[in-house]
């Protein structure tokens, strides 16, 4: 915002780009799925509680994945329910963005050996941001998810930039989707 | 507003079409005005309620877009006007579009005969109180709909918990302000505001017992209707995920969720003119108010602020209250509010028939129901101030960040006055 405003010889003035008032309402109003897969989604309820209150930033959570903006793969991911988070994705209304909260959500972490356990959730999701930690504390989450507002910053929304997002496709979820 | 269109018409010397075009004209500015108005005021109650939820929860609430956060409200419609439209591929898909608007021009529409001000209504129709009711009604129709057409079962069984309870609770709502029209003698919003005066023992919840029972009978009726928490079944977030509105998206949504925080104003607002006196100012008659612009901008204040009182009353009990169960909500409404409403209903009459006239003993009667209910509002608060006491806790709320540690500390638990310090001190001792 500040870096908007310009001087000039009577007063300051803003001077800004239509793109930099959607997204300044994008960024502020980044409603989270209420959605956890594992135990970080005890360190997802916290991240709305009063330490690290996450409604400053006007992130609050809805129950429904059409409402969200942002889907948070809070814990573990399973090849079971691999399939059934990639439809919650899917129900999601554009634009929308995934966090990938935790070890096990970045690369499978502790249960990364296990045959039943996928190794990242970028492996069948588009991933913006990845969060690290065996769970990531609340001030981690936070840090992501204004990440992913500097990342809604720079979108030229007007031209629709997120229509060219690809899911990324592993041969293995693709055999039980 | 027909004065207003005289005075214009009139003063420009019109007739004919031309007269006819400008009292068109004239309607659609003052029904976008009226919708304007009542955007506004449901969009600034989203944030007062994210604001007053922050606070009971020892949060701060949000705080980021504008001063206090107060532009939160216009960044959330934004950002949902901006999302993708979606219409589920199994879903009915003229009726999934068309229940938003249902709802939003049911809750809406209502704003029209709103008195908030001697002189400031779009219409003050001579059957205001029951137009009212009436058009509030569109809202069961959207959201039964709505639920219908998702073709989800969540959908559908909030749509469906929406049709029952609305329909159920209309009755105790209806009856309410059947006790009150008995005493005012008319239908219309502004007569019934003039039939009372400034001061509380004019105001109608204190005109007897009966309709002190009235207000709080038609406070839960209408929190029912507005499926606001501790009825809010239609929308249960543990139970259906979001209820009628889990398929919608962006600006439908938002749809639904402003005529939810418009109906909270509007059941504030008609409780405010039928209980509270409307935009009555104490020591003023409503003839002195007529001609001064002061008094108007005052009587405006006095309503807006007595209706503000109302909607976080609404939001506190939302924030306290946990939920009925279905079975639970529909024996209240039957077996005890339907009952009572006709108790009251009955009551009224009969203290109508021994009182018909304003009398000295009808204003004994006031001063003495007035009197109960100050006594009921001093009792509570030195209760909450005695709670708030014992506990030992300030209401600081900002020591984190001022980088001080939690101020928790079990000594001060038991820190007390009066009788409770002399109980510790006793066990203490025994110790």
């Amino acid at each position: 915002m500040d870096a908007m405003v310009e001087q000039g010889p009577e007063g300051s003035f803003v001077l800004g780009k239509v793109d930099d008032l959607l997204n300044l309402a994008r960024k502020n109003s980044l409603w989270y799925m209420l959605f956890g897969t594992a135990c970080c989604a005890i360190e997802l309820m916290q991240t709305g509680g009063p330490r690290s209150d996450a409604d400053r930033f006007g992130m609050v959570f809805r129950a429904t994945p059409r409402q969200s903006d942002t889907l948070i793969l809070a814990g573990t991911i399973t090849y079971k329910m691999a399939s059934r988070i990639r439809l919650l994705y899917e129900q999601m209304a554009e634009p929308k963005y995934v966090i990938a909260m935790g070890s096990c959500a970045n690369t499978g972490g502790l249960f990364q050996e296990s045959y039943a356990v996928v190794n990242g959730g970028d492996l069948f999701l588009p991933v913006d941001v990845y969060i690290p930690g065996c769970p990531p504390r609340s001030e981690s989450l936070i840090e992501g998810l204004m990440l992913i507002q500097q990342k809604i910053e720079k979108e030229p929304w007007l031209k629709k930039a997120w229509t060219n997002t690809k899911n990324p496709k592993d041969p293995q979820i693709e055999g039980l989707l | 507003m027909n004065a207003l269109a005289d005075f214009i018409i009139n003063s420009l010397g019109l007739s004919g079409l031309s007269a006819e075009l400008v009292m068109l004209l004239l309607v659609v500015a003052v029904a976008a005005a009226v919708f304007g108005i009542g955007m506004t005021i449901s969009g600034l109650l989203t944030l007062a309620e994210r604001r007053v939820a922050g606070r009971i929860q020892s949060r701060i609430g949000p705080n980021r877009v504008g001063p206090f956060g107060l532009l939160q409200w216009l960044v959330d419609g934004l950002k949902l006007i901006m999302k993708e439209d979606v219409v589920p591929h199994d879903a009915d898909p003229h009726m999934f579009r068309m229940a938003p608007y249902l709802v939003v021009v049911g809750v809406f529409a209502a704003f029209a005969s709103l008195p908030f001000g001697q002189l400031l209504i779009a219409s003050d129709l001579n059957v205001g109180i029951l137009y009212l009711l009436a058009i509030t009604s569109l809202v069961t129709v959207g959201v039964l709909m709505s639920g219908w057409a998702s073709n989800n079962k969540w959908s559908m069984i909030g749509g469906i918990r929406a049709a029952a309870q609305i329909v159920s609770y209309e009755i105790p709502t209806a009856l309410s302000v059947a006790s009150i029209i008995l005493i005012s003698g008319t239908l219309s919003m502004q007569g019934i505001i003039n039939e009372q005066g400034g001061w509380p023992w004019q105001w109608y919840i204190f005109y007897n017992p009966f309709t002190f029972a009235v207000f709080f009978l038609y406070f839960t009726a209408a929190l029912a209707e507005g499926n606001r928490i501790p009825f809010d079944l239609p929308e249960a977030e543990s139970e259906l995920v979001s209820g009628y509105n889990t398929e919608y998206s962006g600006m439908r949504f938002a749809g639904f969720f402003l005529a939810e925080f418009a109906n909270i104003y509007l059941m504030s607002a008609i409780a405010t003119t039928l209980f509270f006196g409307g935009w009555q100012i104490p020591g003023v008659t409503p003839e002195q108010q007529a001609g001064s612009l002061v008094l108007q901008i005052t009587g405006m204040v006095v309503f807006m602020s007595k209706s503000a009182v109302g909607c976080f009353v609404v939001i506190w009990i939302r924030w306290t209250l946990p939920r009925l169960r279905i079975d639970q909500l529909m024996s209240l409404c039957y077996k005890y509010l339907i009952p009572l409403s006709f108790v009251c209903l009955g009551g009224n009459a009969i203290y109508l028939l021994i009182f018909p006239k304003p009398s000295s003993a009808n204003t004994l009667v006031h001063m003495i129901t007035t009197l109960f209910g100050g006594v009921l509002i001093v009792i509570f608060v030195t209760r909450v101030m005695y709670h708030h006491r014992i506990s030992g806790v300030s209401l600081d709320l900002n020591f984190l960040a001022r980088g001080e540690k939690g101020k928790y500390n079990p000594e001060t638990q038991v820190r007390a006055y009066g009788s409770f310090r002399k109980k510790y001190e006793k066990k203490q001792g025994a110790k």
